[in-house]
């Protein structure tokens, strides 16, 4: 039995590898994918352009100008003259927002009044724009600590003292590459196993197959073989840059982690090769494929959180083995969480990989035309 | 027309009709995933679940312990101490931890300032931000109040006034749609066209067209046209339930839109067809599809990532992807109106790239076998 098997699983690699185009497509966009997304997947802003209307002409609005542009997250592109150029700046978005003082503002500040600065905010994006006002405020705060020490003011009865734990710094890289860990792994195992055979279904070869004396569980090892080895493979290297080249820390238990990879594959090769057994076609395969991974990106938590969504989609997303994924890639990345708190991750995944597994060897067989 | 051309539309069309997948990738998929994204997808946080650790029980730490109740950000939860909460913590019970130490009564009465201690999850960046900031909104109302109490002035020299233009309620919904309108237009333009030459070219069709009067420019009419009116189909679909469904502003106008939504299509279609003349293999043509259309519209087209922010090598790389540039059209025409600053670059972009996309595919298909 293992020997034909083993002839299968060679058949299944030649088809996949023989062919220059196809061997280049498996192996070399997703690594090129990790570098440029990597660095692309980021909520933090860096050099947001922005504009200054000062209307004050005061010494402490000059020093309020000053916080800003001393400040690495902004950048000081023009500095505006009279009200009507406002608008264009923002429209055309050649700034993100606008700092204006008001007449009045050094005075008040001088003499102790509540001094009031606008801040006008590009909104097309509003979780970038949201953000954007955080910075801005953290310069402010800055500011008013500054001032209320050298002009020795009496300071609030409370402050307020935060800190991040997993992530000091709160740099969204380190949220997202661990994502994308678990998103290149689903893609590459979708390309290789959700055209697998309808490819064979299409020219014809699948009916041959199956007069073979290989029962539907030994192509199903066969057709599984292929996309196990490249998505453990690209797995590994993706999380070796993860490491190492961006530097995300990995305090967690790798054993835990490539538990997690494997049975997450073992359900992303299930769900592919049920779909592919479905199809009549290639370009049905290919929908759904698509069909299948898009939601399952977007549906994940990978950009959104999942708790945002409203009770019915979340309800969804339990069938998403990419939801049970990221937690455990993230978790294993930044927290360290050990097994007992990643079982109740662990065990759906294990779930999912059965049935569609199954689905599919059924599928085999049963959808014949 | 010629009647060659005609003749080929009428075998194109009927190809189309007779596979239900063409139809159900133009009008089934855009529907079903605006529906699915439209509703499940969003960056505004409610009901944060959040620890509140009062170590030693007083009037004013009752007094802000209690802000957290009603308000409809937090889902505020008591810990009895520290060691309990920083387990609900690790456990993703919660996502912050509002900590009054056990002097926070004395200190407060003091001179000193009486620290709060707030601690966040961190894993996700993003909403710990955004939780941070809930927090701090939270303290200082409360702080405005006690001291308002107390005929105090608050001392907070400069204050901040942020005016967000174009989506004062800061809804995501609302940016997020027109971005996952272009995914989605993306998807079905390479899907469309990805797999059609390369099925000519194996099931040995286009030799048989090769021996038949017609020219590789009508075949290539009669490729893309009836792609084009589905994909315009779907176009219109999307676009009307991002109107009625979800509610998304549109202040531009709507022959922009319809202009620069046909550009946009022609490119994905290009794309496609580039891909299918390229690798003449349905199998190779779909392995590509997958991979450089999903992903690289979803993160480097500016939907969900601030371009300005990524490395200027990363920048560069965004502009090979037509999605970037009709992510900016569509934010504006829904959210800001014509401005014609953003939409005529950006349309020319999309115009240059149908240009060489259609152009090279019309280059790599000749008359000829090799």
């Amino acid at each position: 039995m293992w020997q034909r098997i083993l002839a299968l699983i060679t058949k299944e690699f030649l088809n996949l590898f023989k062919d220059r185009k196809s061997r280049f497509v498996t192996i070399v966009p997703p690594l090129i994918q990790l570098l440029v997304f990597g660095y692309a997947a980021s909520f933090d802003l860096d050099h947001v352009p922005y504009a200054v209307y000062d209307r004050d002409h005061g010494q402490a609005g000059r020093a309020l100008q000053a916080a800003f542009s001393g400040s690495p997250t902004f950048d000081l592109r023009y500095v505006i003259q009279r009200q009507d150029q406002i608008a264009p700046l923002i429209d055309n978005r050649e700034v993100l927002l606008v700092l204006q003082l008001e007449p009045g503002f050094s005075e008040k500040l001088t003499i102790g009044e509540p001094a009031e600065v606008q801040v006008l905010v590009d909104g097309r994006n509003s979780n970038t724009a949201q953000i954007a006002v955080n910075y801005a405020g953290s310069v402010l705060n800055a500011f008013n600590g500054q001032w209320i020490a050298r002009h020795q003011q009496q300071a609030p009865p409370t402050r307020l003292v935060s800190r991040a734990w997993f992530n000091p710094n709160l740099e969204s890289r380190w949220f997202f590459i661990p994502g994308l860990v678990g998103l290149l792994t689903l893609v590459v195992t979708m390309v290789v196993t959700s055209l697998s055979v309808a490819r064979e279904r299409e020219q014809g070869t699948f009916d041959q197959l199956l007069v073979t004396p290989l029962r539907p569980f030994e192509i199903l090892i066969g057709k599984a073989t292929p996309g196990f080895v490249v998505g453990l493979v690209e797995g590994s290297l993706v999380i070796l840059v993860a490491r190492f080249w961006f530097g995300v820390p990995l305090v967690g238990d790798l054993a835990v982690l490539y538990l997690g990879l494997v049975l997450f594959l073992f359900a992303a090769i299930g769900i592919g090769l049920a779909i592919s057994s479905l199809a009549v076609t290639l370009q049905q395969a290919l929908l759904g494929g698509f069909l299948f991974m898009v939601p399952a990106v977007i549906l994940s938590g990978f950009a959104t959180p999942i708790e945002n969504m409203p009770p019915l989609v979340q309800m969804i997303t339990l069938l998403d083995p990419l939801r049970y994924f990221l937690v455990v890639l993230r978790g294993v990345f930044l927290e360290g969480a050990p097994f007992s708190i990643l079982v109740h991750q662990l065990w759906p995944l294990a779930i999912i990989a059965a049935v569609t597994l199954s689905a599919a060897g059924w599928l085999f067989r049963h959808r014949m035309y | 027309m010629s009647r060659r051309v005609r003749g080929l539309l009428r075998k194109e069309f009927l190809q189309v009709l007779r596979d239900p997948s063409s139809i159900a990738i133009a009008f089934l998929m855009p529907a079903f995933l605006l529906l699915l994204f439209g509703y499940g997808v969003s960056m505004d946080a409610s009901n944060v679940p959040l620890a509140v650790v009062v170590e030693q029980p007083g009037a004013e730490a009752e007094s802000f312990a209690s802000v957290f109740q009603h308000s409809r950000y937090f889902a505020p939860q008591r810990y009895i101490d520290r060691a309990s909460a920083r387990r609900a913590l690790d456990a993703g019970l919660v996502d912050g931890i509002v900590l009054l130490p056990a002097d926070f009564a004395a200190r407060v009465k003091g001179d000193a300032s009486a620290p709060i201690q707030l601690i966040v999850n961190g894993v996700n960046a993003n909403s710990a931000r955004l939780l941070e900031g809930y927090v701090e909104g939270a303290w200082r109302n409360w702080l405005e109040r006690e001291l308002g109490a107390r005929a105090m002035p608050l001392n907070q020299p400069v204050m901040l006034q942020p005016r967000i233009w174009f989506n004062p309620g800061l809804r995501s919904r609302n940016y997020l749609v027109p971005g996952l309108v272009a995914i989605n237009m993306t998807l079905v333009g390479a899907l469309l066209t990805a797999l059609v030459m390369a099925r000519e070219w194996e099931r040995g069709t286009l030799e048989a067209m090769m021996v038949t009067p017609v020219s590789m420019r009508e075949v290539l009419i009669g490729k893309v046209l009836p792609y084009f009116v589905l994909g315009m189909g779907g176009m219109a679909l999307s676009v009307a339930m991002a109107l009625w469904l979800f509610q998304v502003p549109f202040r531009g106008s709507f022959w922009v839109l319809t202009l620069c939504a046909a550009l946009f299509l022609l490119v994905a279609l290009g794309m496609g067809l580039l891909i299918s003349v390229t690798t003449r293999n349905q199998f190779v043509a779909g392995m590509v599809a997958i991979i450089a259309t999903f992903l690289p519209a979803f993160l480097l087209s500016g939907m969900l990532f601030d371009i300005g922010s990524m490395p200027v090598v990363v920048q560069w790389v965004t502009h090979l992807v037509a999605a970037r540039y009709f992510v900016a059209i569509l934010q504006t025409l829904f959210l800001a109106g014509d401005v014609w600053g953003v939409i005529v670059p950006n349309a020319l972009a999309l115009i240059l790239m149908a240009l060489f996309f259609i152009g090279l595919a019309r280059r790599r298909m000749h008359k000829h076998l090799e």
